[in-house]
């Protein structure tokens, strides 16, 4: 009798699913994956700020669909298998994590566009694309370098993956223009996200003498931390002004909105390839927040190097880069090192005075 | 202000909910009531605690409204241990499940909002001593209540007899039934108290320690609290000692990769885990007559009649 | 007014059988007026959590992916449970497990190691989960220290074994410095049943795991005297049982399930060793010991339940737009509900209409 009864339940509920289906045919179904929750005010707050960009741009054509806190460990496959096969066509997996899973789904289906962030394997079906954060960095590290008093800047890092050291060492050769003795203090969180640890790691740093916080975590305990102790920061993913007015110098912000509106337009005119996309300042999937709590000379001083990157008139890490030992590192790139020694950036440049850890 | 005091300021801070949670959670298992929600019991109380002061602009409000809400789950699992004899490993989880759960859902409307962190004391003239004055008169009120609180909990087990009836129910329920102590209402008041100790651990970290919420932002700090209890072996001047214990490996080992100690960063953190066990071997070893473990720890009690 | 428990003497079958059933009604009405509460129409919410997962084979298989785990651990904890030993440390066991079966695929990886490599791989997990959970046994049985404490500390030791391993001498040189292994080669790596799915060989083991249970369980003298120590203490110690070779033997038996389940999991579904392997199953398969009140069967059928509820959630979340966190408190009432329903079984509920003062004075 419940067999029947599910059975005929079951049957109607498909018969309600499927109407409502017809009725949406048209529109394209776009999903995401988070790594964390969408109110975690760094990471994926800024993918979901791109996936509503999307519906802004194209409202009833679209239907976005995403779930969030999806852990890196055996439940991602599923996930992302299950929008796929919820009808999904355009699927953006936003942690590196999802590199493998990704892959093993787009395998299966073929007809589904994958678009992978900050991974490095491609295929037909799946795309890569990640910010060219460096960027930032290296105006940071200018700004840091003129607005430090002690010459000490402070790093709360997280993992010492090829983003996070070209980061570090971005900064320190921005820095390194302006004061060429400058040090950085280097504390690794072993944590993208734990606001308590953050906080720790920055009150750390500034006691052991740092006067600028810097962060490549993604909550804004560490500006608050500056904030709180009156010291200036840069913040990380989005807009952090809030969290330290008086703080805050800039903060690189992760902008995914025109890269998703790109994709998905594509997607739609039926365009789509699968590419790798490395976007920097030039095509704003890099933006600085405004340059604050700082004198003019040094903001004027920011501006012209931002116009420069974004012109291509000057890359972070043009040659000759040094590394730690103060060996030249080989210039792949021409003029500057190329985007596969930066993508795969395992050294510190000369300058940094620390272990890169488990090295 | 020099690195020393820096450090010590640091560590108080840290260690403050931790000692909160954990003093909390003494009184519960002293009554022989194991509650594994405290992580659970926490982060609903950050969430409120967040909402309360937000609404309201006040850190107090919001200390109470995070209060409120730890001991409101706290009843939940009462009410499954001690009225239905629901055995506590199991709801203690599952509380930890709804807490996670439920903060996730309050809290979402509070997302990137911020407040003004906790006002730090300042008596003039004490404050400034050098050295002493900022570690002892000059941080937020939640510090010297955590310290208080400790106080109150040892005055209270050892010098009461409330605290002593307390301690019986929580070594044998049954004499302390044969007896005529109301073993459940008791427990249901030590867990109320455990409740509300997370509760305001919880609401410490947004109020106090970084002003905003964040789902997941306790981080695990539940658990920690659950072992500060045994690393004390139950004795609320140890769990002091515990909790700044754990807050000082906590912070040194930020320090020390400043100062570019070569240790692998986990090896120290799975140092006050490895320490509690040590400490729970010696101390079960050591003792003879008089275990300091609650005898009746983790049982169900359904009173005969 | 005021409630009052009373032990049954003879445990109800036909309560036995109802109990989940009314659990369930309470979790769906309750689920129902939040869903609405939310503004989603919750009839169709409870199709899509309940009934769609189980009208598709790809759920199914899902299902059963999500459940092997939490099967194999829950078996294995049932045992030390019946027995009065408190494991709740199977999160750790099943980290180390991975991590010890994972050494041999890390060892062996692009080498021509033949097929022996994945049954010596869990072999390997199995030994070293029974070794992990042995650490809190015995200082259970020589100290006399609280096992349920240990095993809890012990997670937190596991998992930063495991975090110092990717991130140091185990990472994939090729990995860009991200914390995983390599991906384990194919003679290393569980085999799927179905081609192109994701149901593996586990799910096989994990019915053999509950079959091994009924038998070990019911059939055995083992397990009546695992069943009389945790039930009558005193009576066991009459009996010359010894309990603390018991604690030992559970302890070991449920790391050794916890280890395999380990990896298992790394060799299958997520093919390399890295952080974040486990979703918490641990400490998930202790709920689903308790809801399949440490029955074999009951265990099968409470971790395909709870599986169903996280492939539910996540469908949820697809077609109604419902939150995870929604989900979260869902599954904790639903626990809550099954836990409170289970105690009808031991106890009967007698409302009693007087001062609690004048029945304690009677009692």
């Amino acid at each position: 009798m419940r067999k029947i009864l599910i059975a005929t339940t079951a049957a109607m509920l498909a018969a309600g699913v499927s109407l409502v289906g017809a009725s949406a045919a048209e529109k394209l179904k776009v999903g995401f994956i988070y790594i964390g929750p969408i109110g975690d005010l760094g990471w994926t707050y800024q993918h979901d700020l791109g996936r509503l960009a999307v519906v802004k741009e194209f409202g009833d054509k679209v239907e976005t669909t995403y779930l969030e806190n999806v852990s890196e460990g055996p439940d991602s496959e599923r996930s992302i298998e299950q929008l796929a096969r919820a009808g999904n066509k355009l699927i953006f997996t936003t942690s590196f994590g999802y590199m493998d899973p990704t892959l093993k789904v787009a395998k299966k289906y073929p007809n589904v566009h994958f678009e992978h962030a900050t991974g490095y394997k491609r295929d037909k079906n799946v795309s890569t694309y990640s910010g060219r954060f460096y960027e930032g960095r290296y105006i940071q590290g200018i700004i840091a370098a003129k607005m430090s008093k002690a010459g000490v800047l402070g790093y709360v890092a997280s993992f010492p993956i090829p983003e996070v050291i070209s980061g570090i060492n971005a900064t320190m050769l921005g820095a390194q223009t302006i004061n060429p003795n400058i040090k950085v203090k280097i504390i690794w969180a072993n944590t993208w996200f734990d606001p308590g640890k953050e906080a720790d790691a920055a009150k750390a740093l500034l006691d052991q003498g740092a006067d600028i916080i810097m962060q490549h975590t993604d909550s804004p305990a560490p500006m608050q931390i500056a904030s709180e102790r009156g010291k200036l920061a840069f913040g990380q993913d989005s807009e952090m002004i809030k969290f330290g007015p008086k703080s805050q110098l800039t903060s690189i912000i992760d902008n995914w909105g025109p890269y998703y509106i790109e994709r998905v337009r594509a997607e739609l005119e039926g365009t789509w390839k699968s590419e790798d996309f490395w976007g920097g300042l030039k095509t704003k999937m890099v933006v600085m927040a405004p340059y604050t709590n700082m004198p003019d000379d040094v903001k004027k001083l920011a501006m012209e190097t931002e116009a420069a990157i974004t012109e291509g008139k000057l890359h972070a890490f043009k040659c000759p880069v040094f590394a730690q030992d103060g060996k030249e590192v080989e210039c792949k790139g021409g003029t500057h090192l190329d985007d596969g020694q930066i993508l795969g950036m395992n050294f510190y440049v000369k300058g940094v005075d620390d272990k890169i850890p488990g090295k | 202000m020099g690195l020393l005091e820096a450090i010590s300021l640091a560590v108080l801070a840290a260690s403050t909910p931790l000692l909160i949670a954990a003093t909390g959670e003494l009184v519960a298992e002293r009554a022989g009531v194991l509650n594994l929600g405290v992580e659970g019991m926490m982060i609903v109380g950050a969430a409120c605690g967040f909402g309360g002061a937000w609404l309201t602009g006040s850190t107090m409000i919001g200390a109470l409204c995070g209060i409120a809400a730890g001991t409101l789950l706290s009843l939940i699992f009462a009410m499954m241990t001690l009225g239905l004899a629901v055995n506590q490993v199991a709801t203690g989880l599952a509380l930890t499940i709804l807490g996670v759960g439920l903060s996730g859902l309050i809290g979402a409307r509070f997302v990137g909002e911020r407040i003004a962190t906790a006002p730090h004391l300042h008596i003039p003239g004490l404050t400034d001593i050098p050295l002493v004055g900022r570690i002892l008169f000059g941080e937020d009120a939640f510090v010297y209540f955590s310290l208080a609180l400790v106080v109150g909990v040892w005055w209270f087990l050892y010098r009461t007899r409330a605290g002593l009836v307390l301690r019986a129910v929580g070594d044998n329920h049954a004499s302390a039934h044969a007896l005529g102590h109301p073993v459940l209402r008791i427990r249901l008041f030590a867990v109320m108290f455990g409740g509300a100790c997370a509760g305001l651990a919880g609401a410490y970290l947004p109020l106090a320690y970084t002003p905003f919420f964040i789902p997941g932002m306790t981080a695990g700090r539940g658990w920690i609290a659950l072992a500060l209890v045994v690393f004390a072996s139950w004795r609320p001047v140890r769990l002091v000692i515990g909790a700044y214990l754990f807050g000082a490996v906590t912070i040194l080992q930020l320090h020390a990769q400043g100062w570019g100690v070569g240790i692998p960063s986990q090896f120290m953190s799975a140092l006050p885990y490895l320490a509690t066990i040590i400490v729970l071997v010696l101390i079960s070893r050591a003792r003879t007559g008089g275990s300091t473990t609650p005898a009746a720890l983790g049982t169900v009690f359904v009173p005969d009649r | 007014m005021h409630l009052v428990l009373e032990r049954r003497t003879e445990q109800s079958r036909t309560i036995a059988l109802v109990s989940p059933l009314i659990a369930i009604g309470l979790t769906l009405v309750t689920m129902s007026i939040l869903v609405a509460i939310l503004g989603t129409n919750p009839i169709s919410a409870l199709g899509v959590y309940f009934i769609d997962p189980l009208t598709d084979g790809y759920s199914l298989q899902e299902i059963a992916v999500k459940a092997t785990p939490l099967v194999m651990i829950a078996i294995g904890l049932s045992l030390c449970y019946l027995a009065n030993a408190w494991n709740i440390g199977a999160e750790g066991q099943f980290l180390i497990g991975a991590v010890a079966g994972s050494w041999l695929a890390v060892k062996t990886h692009g080498t021509d190691a033949g097929p022996w490599v994945l049954p010596a791989m869990l072999l390997l997990g199995a030994a070293g989960g029974a070794l992990y959970s042995l650490i809190p046994a015995i200082c259970k049985v020589r100290f006399a220290a609280s096992e349920i404490l240990t095993s809890l500390m012990l997670v937190y030791v596991a998992d930063l074994v495991l975090d110092y391993l990717v991130r140091g001498p185990w990472r994939d040189p090729a990995g860009f410095n991200f914390p995983t292994t390599a991906a384990f080669d194919p003679v290393a790596t569980v085999p799927v049943l179905i081609e192109a799915g994701r149901l593996h060989l586990g799910a096989v083991i994990a019915l053999v795991v509950v079959a091994a249970g009924m038998v070990l369980l019911g059939k055995t003298i083992k397990g009546f005297e695992i069943r009389v120590v945790g039930a009558a203490p005193r009576a066991a110690r009459f009996g010359g049982f010894n309990s603390n070779q018991l604690v030992l033997l559970t302890f070991a038996i449920s790391g050794a399930l916890a280890g395999l389940a380990g990896i298992i999991e790394v060799a299958g579904p997520v093919g390399n060793l890295r952080p974040g392997i486990s979703p918490g199953y641990g400490f998930t398969a202790i709920i689903v010991a308790f809801l399949g009140r440490l029955n074999p069967v009951g265990i099968l059928i409470a971790g395909l339940f709870l599986a169903l509820t996280f492939i539910g959630g996540e469908q949820a979340q697809i077609a109604m737009k419902i939150p995870l966190d929604v989900t979260k408190v869902f599954q904790g009432i639903l626990l809550f509900y099954v836990l409170a329903c289970d105690s009808l079984i031991l106890y009967r509920f007698r409302l009693i209409f007087a001062s609690p003062k004048v029945s304690r004075g009677a009692a």
